[in-house]
């Protein structure tokens, strides 16, 4: 077996060729679409203070569907070389004749043309071990004597699509992304930035925050569960995102009446603003089916614009696809992943972009006080100012659908919790469970405030990033404590 | 070349370039899966990969890296990355590390497997997708969908200490769900489980479920539940279907004795665990009807193998015995670091990934009653079964789960049928408060059991009977 550069092929060779064996082997009438992608990921763990997993893979997939006779299949593989493209053709074209038919087949994308995003960084892309291990360094030391542990992360994926529609298209992109915990005594502090370039992740100064979040963390009391005013950081509003994109603004659902999505309506407060942007990096620049990706306002000033849509969705809808194909997602639908909330100032930061920075913030009105260090940006600090009681929360974790179509969802808070009162962080709290409804929680009325910096969250997976100021809301239902 | 060659390549390759252990796995995995919506079918899904990963360890600090080839050359580059990976590590380098003894085995071991599940033809199991999901939509469910997934999976292992070992592992399952949707919430019904029922076993498990002969009750019960009185709230007594208790035993107990989250290792990402190594063998976690085995060997079981991805081979265990916590999941060398002397439960999900410490199956031992008994020795109490939601903290402490359906308890009968049914509580008080537990175990399979970074999905297996558990809160809502 061969891999993709032993061959000498590119990415858009081996699309290429596949389409041709399928041409070759069930004529002209069997449409296809391939897409190829060679992805290097590599990872360095940290927990206890020392680097405990560090793997490094690199890999390349082909993905090939075809539609022969009114029935679709789709198959995968590894292997490149030509006796490996030519049984998973005809593996694919096998499963195809016996499947059953498939009457909602939306067709192959037409030629259109698709622009890179040119958010390629070579250094990252070929980044050593050693690049890595230094910003672990960097974190491990600026926690100063407290327990550290996360990750630095950098990926690289190069990938093409043909189909014999004759689109045909490339890309190129990377990513780098750290996030870290400092533990003190038990309480935890946190810090994580999504960027494009390796250069763009500070080790130490994300290591101060979490050091200075985990500082203030420390001796939480019990507070009873009810109903409080919050601040939410850019950790905890990315999981606002990501809900609201798996859930509500997936095309599949929304068609299928188990979305709260409304285009058209006033669902959300005026200041809320939500732009699907994979031309803002990480993603390629077309999406499984070969359709151009761009940004895609799904909020607009509290009014619900539009859902994301893939070829099948958008069929199914009456529409056309917004460019948002998955792997799996005739099943579970189409779902954004690199989803925006504007900052206050949203056209100006749409304009220019998110300061991907992370650091202390010198002074600032709830920078000092009963808790110093609870509030780490200038930006947090205006939100939780104004508060005359009410909960600063860092981070979101384990959030789960109790109701996909109103978006009911419980989970609890981790990396801090601070009780607020006039406008000061006055006590660490325990961490608590939460049981909302997100729409309803950032309905028209509820958002009392909004950061002007944007932060950009890594998602799981590569790729997909949730980007977001930190976020004042007028009430969040606690349900109960976490602890034991 | 073969497997083993690359895979002895891959090693000797780390070694000469400084390891002090190495090993690797070459895999070919299959998977096939085909869902279908409302007696159509949706997606057909085939992908097929080979490749290797190699482990090397280098002074105090452990190297991983993969390649999707088995050239000569391929492998050994990846040995020697591996390697060099390794050696970064020690720019923050920790305490020294060391791995519990191992036998090296030489062996070759495959799962049971009656009906292969890739040998069946595709019209036939996309018939019995479109014939299940196209019942329950006549029957009125506005979604009705259906799902089969099959692995089936090769590895091949080498270790710088001697293992040799080749595995042949089938798993498959499948299941469907019905889903009414009313103006402001949706009702969803299932079977046999919210993810279907998955094991380490052939084709013959998919056709047992009768998916279609269940079709037709499903999309009733999810129209009855969108006009079913809403839960109470308040603690009551609640009796747990056999599914829900897998999930159950699977987050609050699983995840809780994995060793890795109990050392710290996990911390940053899926969390720690509130056990402490130091009442190993003396804490209480549960009643005395609790005994928790974990036990690889349970033929058919989702978590079953021959051996872990370290090599150890499979071996029954126990984590709980009469109410006290007694074992642990552990790798060789967080084990060793506990001061104990086995592994055993180490698994990566590909090639590609690292492997790292899993569950696999952890299941309550069959209890002395049945559900019927439980529930005629039930004066007021709610009985859930089918789980919908899942969120439990991140020491796995705190938890609140959703089921599908639930049903009043009064006076030792099943009464009117409740929606949204909810429950929570704290993992050892909930333990200790089980006080009646049923004979009528099934092997519960759990495929999508995420865990790690870069992130990888377990397949894990829960036996598990229906229980009671007394004064719990339920009925938890926003």
């Amino acid at each position: 077996m061969t891999g993709l550069r032993d061959a000498g092929a590119t990415e858009l060779d081996v699309a290429a060729r596949v389409v041709e064996l399928v041409r070759e082997v069930a004529g002209p009438a069997a449409e296809a679409e391939v897409t190829v992608v060679r992805h290097d990921l590599a990872l360095t763990r940290f927990a206890n203070s020392f680097i405990h997993q560090n793997v490094a893979e690199s890999g390349v997939s082909v993905r090939l569907r075809v539609h022969l006779d009114g029935r679709t299949a789709a198959g995968g593989g590894s292997l490149v070389d030509p006796d490996g493209l030519r049984a998973l053709v005809g593996r694919t074209l096998t499963a195809a004749r016996l499947c059953p038919p498939d009457p909602a087949w939306p067709g192959l994308t037409p030629p259109s043309s698709v622009h890179s995003n040119g958010l390629l960084d070579e250094a990252t892309a070929y980044a050593e071990p050693a690049a890595r291990a230094d910003r672990v360094r960097a974190f491990v030391d600026a926690v100063g004597g407290l327990e550290a542990a996360g990750y630095c992360r950098t990926s690289y994926r190069s990938g093409a699509f043909v189909n014999s529609a004759g689109q045909s298209a490339q890309g190129r992109t990377t990513e780098a992304a750290m996030d870290g915990i400092a533990r003190s005594g038990g309480a935890d502090g946190v810090a994580r930035l999504c960027a494009g370039r390796l250069d763009g992740l500070d080790g130490a100064a994300l290591g101060a925050r979490a050091a200075a979040k985990a500082r203030a963390a420390a001796d939480p009391v019990e507070l009873p569960p009810g109903r409080y005013e919050v601040v939410l950081e850019p950790a905890a509003v990315a999981d606002l995102l990501q809900n609201l994109a798996w859930y509500g603004f997936n095309g599949k659902r929304h068609t299928e009446r188990q979305s709260f999505a409304s285009p058209g309506a006033a669902q959300f407060d005026p200041a809320v603003t939500l732009v699907d942007d994979p031309t803002y990096g990480g993603e390629m620049p077309f999406d499984l089916e070969g359709t151009p990706r761009r940004a895609l306002t799904l909020v607009e000033a509290g009014t619900t614009r539009g859902v994301a849509h893939d070829r099948r969705s958008a069929a199914g809808a009456g529409t056309t696809s917004t460019g948002h194909g998955t792997p799996g997602g005739s099943t579970f639908g189409p779902v954004p992943r690199n989803l925006r909330l504007l900052g206050h100032t949203g056209a100006d930061d749409a304009a220019t972009g998110p300061v991907p920075t992370v650091g202390p913030v010198a002074g600032g009105p709830a920078a000092d006080g009963p808790v110093a260090g609870a509030v780490v940006d200038a930006d947090t600090a205006a939100l939780v100012a104004p508060m005359a009681r009410g909960l600063l929360v860092s981070d979101f974790w384990y959030t789960r659908v109790l109701d996909p179509k109103s978006l009911v969802i419980t989970g609890l808070t981790r990396n801090g919790v601070w009780l607020v009162e006039d406008g000061v962080p006055v006590r660490a709290v325990r961490n608590l469970r939460f049981t909302e409804a997100y729409p309803r929680a950032l309905g028209p009325g509820a958002v009392l405030g909004l950061g002007r910096r944007p932060v950009r969250q890594p998602d799981r997976i590569d790729g997909g990033w949730w980007e977001g100021p930190p976020l004042r809301l007028a009430s969040w239902n606690f349900t109960g404590g976490a602890s034991g | 070349m073969t497997e083993f060659d690359a895979a002895a390549a891959a090693v000797q390759a780390a070694l000469d370039a400084g390891a002090r252990y190495a090993d690797a796995r070459v895999m070919h995995l299959r998977y096939e899966s085909m869902s279908a919506r409302n007696g159509d079918i949706e997606e057909l899904t085939q992908h097929e990969s080979i490749g290797l990963g190699v482990r090397a360890l280098v002074g105090s600090g452990w190297g991983f890296h993969a390649v999707p080839e088995l050239s000569d050359a391929a492998a050994r580059e990846a040995g020697r990355r591996a390697a060099a990976v390794a050696a970064a590590s020690a720019r923050v380098p920790g305490p020294p590390i060391t791995l519990t003894p191992a036998e090296p085995a030489v062996a070759s071991w495959a799962s049971g497997c009656a009906v292969d599940p890739l040998g069946v033809a595709l019209s036939d199991k996309g018939d019995l997708l479109v014939r299940a999901t196209g019942t329950a939509r006549d029957q009125g469910a506005d979604l009705a969908e259906g799902l089969y997934q099959i692995w089936d999976t090769r590895k091949w292992f080498v270790s710088s200490e001697g293992h040799r070992i080749d595995q042949h592992i089938r798993e498959c399952g499948g299941g469907i769900s019905a889903t009414s949707i009313g103006e402001h919430e949706t009702q969803r019904r299932s079977w046999p489980s919210y993810r279907g029922q998955y094991g380490t076993t052939g084709w013959e498990l998919v056709e047992s479920l009768d998916l279609a002969g269940h079709a037709a009750r499903i999309a009733d019960e999810s129209r009855a539940l969108l006009t079913a009185p809403e839960c109470p709230a308040g603690e009551t007594d609640l009796i747990l279907g056999g599914e829900q208790l897998a999930l159950q035993i699977h987050e609050s107990v699983g995840h809780a004795i994995e060793l890795d989250r109990i050392l710290g290792w996990e911390a940053a990402f899926a969390g720690t665990s509130w056990l402490d190594l130091a009442q190993l063998g003396s804490l209480r976690y549960g009643s005395e009807l609790m005994n928790v085995t974990i036990d690889p060997t349970i033929p058919g079981a989702l978590g079953s193998f021959g051996f872990d991805d370290e090599g150890s081979p499979a071996v029954r265990r126990d984590a709980v015995r009469e109410g006290r916590w007694v074992g642990v999941l552990a790798g060789r060398d967080s084990a060793a670091v506990a001061g104990l002397d086995h592994g055993g439960s180490v698994r990566a999900d590909g090639w590609a990934r690292l492997p790292m410490v899993r569950m696999t199956n952890v299941g309550l031992e069959p209890g002395p009653h049945t559900l019927d008994e439980i529930i005629a020795a039930t004066d007021d109490g709610v009985l859930m079964d089918i789980n919908r939601s899942w969120s439990i903290d991140d020491r796995r402490l705190n938890f609140q789960f959703g089921c599908e359906i639930g049903w009043e308890v009064r006076n030792g009968r099943r009464g009117r049928m409740l929606r949204n049914p909810t429950y929570t509580g704290i993992g050892p008080l909930f333990w200790r408060s089980m006080d009646m537990l049923s004979s009528e175990t099934v092997p519960w399979g759990t495929p999508n059991c995420g865990k790690g970074q870069p992130g990888q999905i377990g397949h894990t297996g829960h036996p598990a009977a229906p229980a009671r558990f007394r004064n719990v809160r339920v009925g938890v809502r926003a």
